[in-house]
């Protein structure tokens, strides 16, 4: 166990929802004013990350993205983990046949593998902040649906329901109250970890100008209008990727942290 | 009877049957994925015969679409243009890319060597340091296993792009090292295939360690230990084994992954290869290319997990359980 590790995540995650909720405490200058002449400034003690093309400051910038950038991850993953509810439980809980299309209708997605799903969806859709949220979440959507299918056949036999059953309680009863809570209480941790890989798929397909667009303060965009300058300035690319790193990587620790500490337990 | 994949038989089933069942499994799939872009494709707003000529802004002549039509077979009913489609994919022929005017069996023949060898280099490098990795947290103590742990969730959550611009920025620019793009030759690889393994050891360390532990502390292991068996022959011989098992179950996800972080490899590095072509094919709506792009990794996909499966049948060490009782031999 690792335990300082996970502390360390914990505080960093809280950082990044206290600037995600109040970004003009941290940093309280204009994400957007532009300052023609103090273009291109390398990272010193008025600009801690330098500034952009355009003179804007990278750190406001960075802290005042947070927002956006988290909101992008939560809305693929809630999205992807949604979508996955819905196929699970029809695989689950309908009858076989039903089982058996959904589930030959996730090895067809499964052939689409990592972002090739994300990217067929971007070709039809277009570019853009919300096409490739959706495109992420859909993305996400069969790993999760495969594991809740399987944690619904786990839950559906236990003892608990067949009580509530031979109780007379209606099968929405049975379903909200107790076939639910215990799926999606073991999707917990699957989610914090989830987090993290949407934010990084999203900010990737940014990344490759198919997400979010530059003028906006977002992690994704900012990555996007640097890279041009990759040779010269890396500072325009370097920060906002650290904030995805640190984003990324103190959910999975902290995914990991709870599950491990949970299988301890 | 095609049974789809992954209806694992609740019994071993002899090496023939299983065979064709995986074959047929691997046929409807492919169809599937191949159907599921066509029509996934006919939702894209605006005509394919302007797409050819360039987009809406092209201002392109009547006759000139209508030519474009007649030769793509765009002006066919939509059942008989898919019925086109598939009997062209039949034979192997996956069409013509609209921006390189060139069929995409070719585009995709020139480029993916180049992806494969990426992929196959950064899988081999990821095993080394994964099992270096488990090697290591599994027999240095505590603070071995601790670190390692960080090591492993930390890479494995690190995105490409970051990885690959931090990478040039330490051994190209500041170094001087390496080039910053992928030039010809092993120096313009180490970097993207550093860039790719990186996550992916991470996520096989995490997998391996756990049933390294676990086979570490299992009766086979402390058998063999006890016929006298060396603790480097242990950890190769019999733990090692067992651990490869699970490892080999992600092929699937790996393969994925590789080429997901091919897209963004190749776009950084400047390199060759199908996930640059396949980004270029979406940012330019190529549909074609996208569409044989698409059928290719789904290929390899597929071709990928059945010969996992296959491996996982021959590598597991436990025996299989009904073949005798079911009188096959």
């Amino acid at each position: 166990m690792s335990r300082p590790a996970v502390i360390v995540a914990a505080a960093v995650l809280a950082f990044l929802v206290f600037a995600a909720l109040f970004p003009g405490v941290i940093a309280p200058g204009d994400p957007l004013a532009i300052h023609p002449l103090d273009s291109f400034r390398a990272p010193s003690f008025a600009h801690p990350f330098g500034t952009d093309e355009s003179g804007r400051d990278i750190f406001t910038r960075i802290i005042h993205g947070t927002g956006a950038s988290l909101t992008i991850g939560l809305s693929a993953t809630a999205i992807g983990v949604g979508l996955a509810l819905i196929l699970g439980l029809l695989s689950g809980l309908g009858p076989r046949w039903l089982d058996f299309g959904t589930t030959r209708f996730l090895e067809v997605l499964f052939a689409f593998p990592g972002l090739l799903l994300a990217l067929l969806f971007i070709v039809i859709y277009g570019p853009g902040v919300v096409t490739s949220t959706i495109a992420v979440g859909l993305a996400t959507a069969p790993g999760y649906a495969r594991i809740i299918r399987s944690q619904v056949r786990v839950v559906r036999r236990a003892p608990y329901l067949e009580a509530a059953l031979v109780l007379g309680r209606s099968p929405a009863h049975r379903l909200v109250r107790h076939l639910l809570p215990n799926v999606v209480g073991s999707l917990f941790v699957l989610v914090t970890l989830g987090i993290g890989q949407s934010i990084v798929w999203a900010s990737s397909l940014s990344y490759l100008g198919l997400g979010a667009v530059p003028p906006a303060a977002e992690w994704g965009a900012m990555l996007s209008a640097g890279r041009t300058y990759l040779g010269s300035f890396w500072w325009m690319t370097f920060f906002p990727g650290l904030f995805i790193v640190l984003a990324a990587v103190g959910t999975t620790l902290l995914g990991r942290g709870i599950q491990q500490g949970t299988r301890l337990r | 009877m095609a049974l789809p994949v992954a209806a694992a038989p609740p019994v071993r089933r002899g090496p023939l049957p299983w065979l064709l069942l995986r074959l047929g499994g691997v046929v409807f799939v492919l169809w599937a994925v191949a159907t599921v872009t066509f029509f996934a494709i006919r939702l894209i707003p605006g005509d394919p015969a302007e797409a050819v000529l360039g987009g809406p802004g092209s201002q392109a002549s009547a006759a000139a679409l209508a030519q474009v039509r007649a030769d793509y077979g765009l002006d066919l009913p939509l059942p008989l243009q898919y019925l086109h489609y598939l009997g062209r994919l039949a034979a192997g022929d996956l069409g013509r890319s609209y921006s390189l005017r060139e069929p995409v069996g070719a585009v995709i023949g020139q480029n993916l060597g180049g992806t494969l060898l990426l992929a196959l280099l950064s899988l081999l490098t990821a095993a080394v340091i994964a099992l270096a990795l488990a090697a290591w947290s599994t027999r240095g103590g505590r603070w071995a296993s601790a670190v390692t742990w960080v090591l492993e969730v930390v890479s494995a959550a690190l995105p490409h792009f970051w990885l690959a611009i931090s990478l040039i920025l330490l051994f190209s620019t500041t170094l001087g090292w390496l080039p910053p793009v992928s030039v010809p030759g092993p120096a313009g690889l180490v970097l993207p295939v550093l860039t790719l393994a990186i996550p992916l050891a991470g996520f096989l360390g995490q997998v391996m360690r756990e049933s390294l532990l676990d086979a570490l502390g299992s009766p086979f292991v402390l058998a063999a230990r006890a016929r006298g068996e060396s603790e480097a022959g242990v950890f190769w011989r019999h733990a090692l084994r067992h651990a490869a098992i699970p490892a080999i179950g992600l092929a699937g996800w790996a393969f994925g992954a590789l080429i997901s972080g091919a897209v963004v490899v190749e776009t950084i590095f400047a390199r060759p290869g199908i996930g640059r072509s396949l980004l270029s094919a979406v940012q330019l709506r190529d549909v074609p290319l996208v569409i044989g792009v698409v059928l290719v990794v789904a290929l390899g996909y597929m071709l990928v997990t059945t010969l996992t499966d296959l491996a996982d049948r021959l590598i597991d060490p436990r025996p299989a359980p009904t073949t005798a009782h079911r009188g096959r031999s």
